[in-house]
């Protein structure tokens, strides 16, 4: 009895919070817009029995699906997200690489403190470390202020509001989950693999690349993932530093929904955004199993 | 071999420069006297003061803080019999179904979670307010908590509940007497983790509050909006400067408390 509570308190909270949540977004995609409260139709009619379930199932359709995919503004936000998840996970590899290498070459009565330092930011604000650029990137900001004054260039750049802010947030905020996974892996790594690649004839930088990155490969895919997941639906950083024509799918989606108020097509766009999230969860998931088996 | 060259030292400062100096500046500057942001016209606290004077918010603040203890302490209890449930529970009924239920809000964006709890709670008639947002704080924090304590029931002995169980216990005081003392330092941390994460929310909260309850996130995203302002930067140091102490301290807790219990087993192995 009490192995039944055990189990059923957590997963029907679940169930009621999770997954009935996720129906009801797939069910109201295929509904129409209509002016009404709640903004859409049909209703599911469960007092008209079996007879109103069937006319409820007749009315759902796939119209905003069809507008979806005829209206280029969304074919361009979905390309755009994932062209701008892409390049900043690349971003944060080539940024946090070095410094997951550095911590690992460190010696170890730094590593603690390297680790705490890495952590930190993590439990600070999101919000808060997106609004510290604003300040920086804005024409008069800081960092124009420096270009300014060293004289490399005469007139301020125009950074902030365009989708170079934005690859920098995405940067700045997502680097602890590149560098923690990477750092586990090289710090994992058995130091005389290196002296026995130097003995027979490698290089310094040829080891580098024949024994260290393939050894923290599982730890450069799943920083990755972990950068290029939450990328994908981002909504902060593209609202606070991108411009009104930095286009991603999770602006997108706020916006239909608050500002438009089209409640069926801000389901289908998340359903979408859900079905193009699938692959590489799987990936994800594909890549922490195979770890673990590893580690056994 | 560990050979710390100056290419580490150089990727390593200029790495703790990028992460730390939007910070720095962002508190130096919460001390400008200027309301012009990025011109420096000296020394003031009358931001803080000012901050401290601002109702709205203190309102989104207190409102926030309720959120965050009693979500992140129902996900708490419920992350960990989740967690219980995965790792000891064998096989059940839609075993899979409940741990696919577990590991999808982590990886869910924040856009669609919040956008379906909402259609819920409008479809069953809720009125949003600070319950909505609990509920919605708690459904994904309570899959982090899982997650964290489950990492610490898979590697701890499962026979030391077995003893206890052989000895006469109960299933339920093997647990408490057992099981949760040897889980506690997981537990704790996932605690901390579903608090921060209900903290920092402001997606999900915009989605499921309701006009009568803001939170400091979305208060602050609102007045970001409009721009730079000192206030917002006296009030994110103050919340950079919570962290930074609780992070600190737990560290130095923690480190203490390992060292103390290899202590204890190293006398251990001497004496047997």
């Amino acid at each position: 009895m009490r192995r039944f509570i055990l189990i059923a308190v957590p997963y029907i909270w679940l169930v009621v919070l999770f997954l009935v949540p996720f129906l009801i977004v797939l069910k109201i995609s295929l509904s129409d817009a209509a002016i009404s409260i709640p903004p859409y139709t049909p209703q599911m009619g469960l007092s008209a029995g079996w007879a109103g379930f069937k006319a409820f199932v007749s009315e759902l359709d796939f119209e905003n699906y069809i507008f979806l995919s005829e209206d280029a503004l969304y074919w361009k936000a979905y390309l755009s997200s994932l062209q701008i998840a892409l390049i900043s996970t690349v971003l944060t590899l080539l940024v946090g690489y070095p410094i997951a290498y550095g911590m690992a070459q460190a010696p170890d009565e730094w590593r603690a403190t390297l680790l705490l330092l890495v952590i930190l930011p993590f439990w600070t604000s999101f919000l808060i470390r997106v609004y510290a650029w604003i300040g920086i990137l804005s024409n008069e900001g800081f960092l124009n202020q420096f270009l300014l004054w060293t004289g490399i260039i005469s007139t301020p750049l125009m950074i902030l509001n365009t989708d170079t802010a934005v690859y920098i947030g995405i940067v700045y905020t997502y680097l602890p989950f590149m560098v923690l996974p990477i750092y586990a892996a090289l710090e994992k790594m058995d130091g005389s693999l290196l002296e026995a690649a130097e003995d027979l004839g490698c290089s310094r930088t040829s080891a580098f690349w024949l024994v260290t990155i393939p050894l923290s490969k599982a730890g450069i895919i799943a920083g990755c993932f972990l950068v290029f997941i939450p990328a994908l639906g981002e909504f902060v950083i593209p609202s606070l530093l991108g411009g009104s024509d930095t286009l991603m799918i999770g602006k997108v989606l706020w916006e239909e929904f608050f500002s438009n108020r089209d409640w069926p097509v801000a389901s289908a766009v998340a359903v979408i955004l859900l079905l193009i999230l699938i692959l590489p969860i799987v990936l994800f998931q594909r890549n922490q199993q195979k770890q673990r088996e590893m580690e056994q | 071999m560990r050979r710390f060259s100056w290419f580490n030292a150089t990727s390593l400062t200029l790495g703790f420069a990028f992460l730390y100096l939007p910070m720095i500046i962002l508190i130096i500057y919460s001390f400008n006297e200027s309301r012009l942001v990025t011109v420096w016209a000296g020394f003031s606290t009358q931001w803080y003061i000012s901050l401290l004077q601002n109702q709205s918010f203190l309102d989104a603040a207190w409102v926030t803080v309720k959120v965050a203890i009693a979500s992140s302490t129902i996900a708490t209890v419920l992350g960990t019999m989740a967690a219980y449930v995965l790792v000891r529970g064998g096989r059940f009924m839609g075993r899979t179904l409940f741990s696919g239920m577990i590991y999808a809000p982590l990886v869910m964006p924040e856009v669609i979670t919040g956008l379906s709890l909402l259609l819920l709670f409008i479809g069953i008639g809720l009125d949003r307010g600070i319950f909505t947002i609990i509920l919605a704080h708690t459904t994904f924090s309570m899959c982090f908590v899982s997650v964290v304590v489950s990492s610490r029931l898979v590697s701890f002995d499962n026979s030391l509940e077995e003893a206890a169980l052989d000895l006469g216990c109960s299933p339920f005081d093997a647990f408490r007497l057992v099981t949760l003392p040897i889980i506690a330092p997981a537990v704790i941390s996932g605690w901390l983790l579903a608090f921060t994460l209900s903290l920092d929310d402001l997606v999900i909260a915009s989605f499921t509050a309701g006009p009568s309850a803001t939170t400091l996130p979305i208060r602050i995203f609102s007045a970001v909006r409009m721009g730079v302002s000192p206030e917002i930067n006296a009030l994110s140091t103050i919340m950079i400067g919570i962290v930074t102490v609780g992070v600190v301290t737990a560290s130095i807790v923690t480190k203490r408390s390992s060292i103390a219990q290899k202590r204890d087993e190293q006398a251990a192995a001497r004496t047997a």
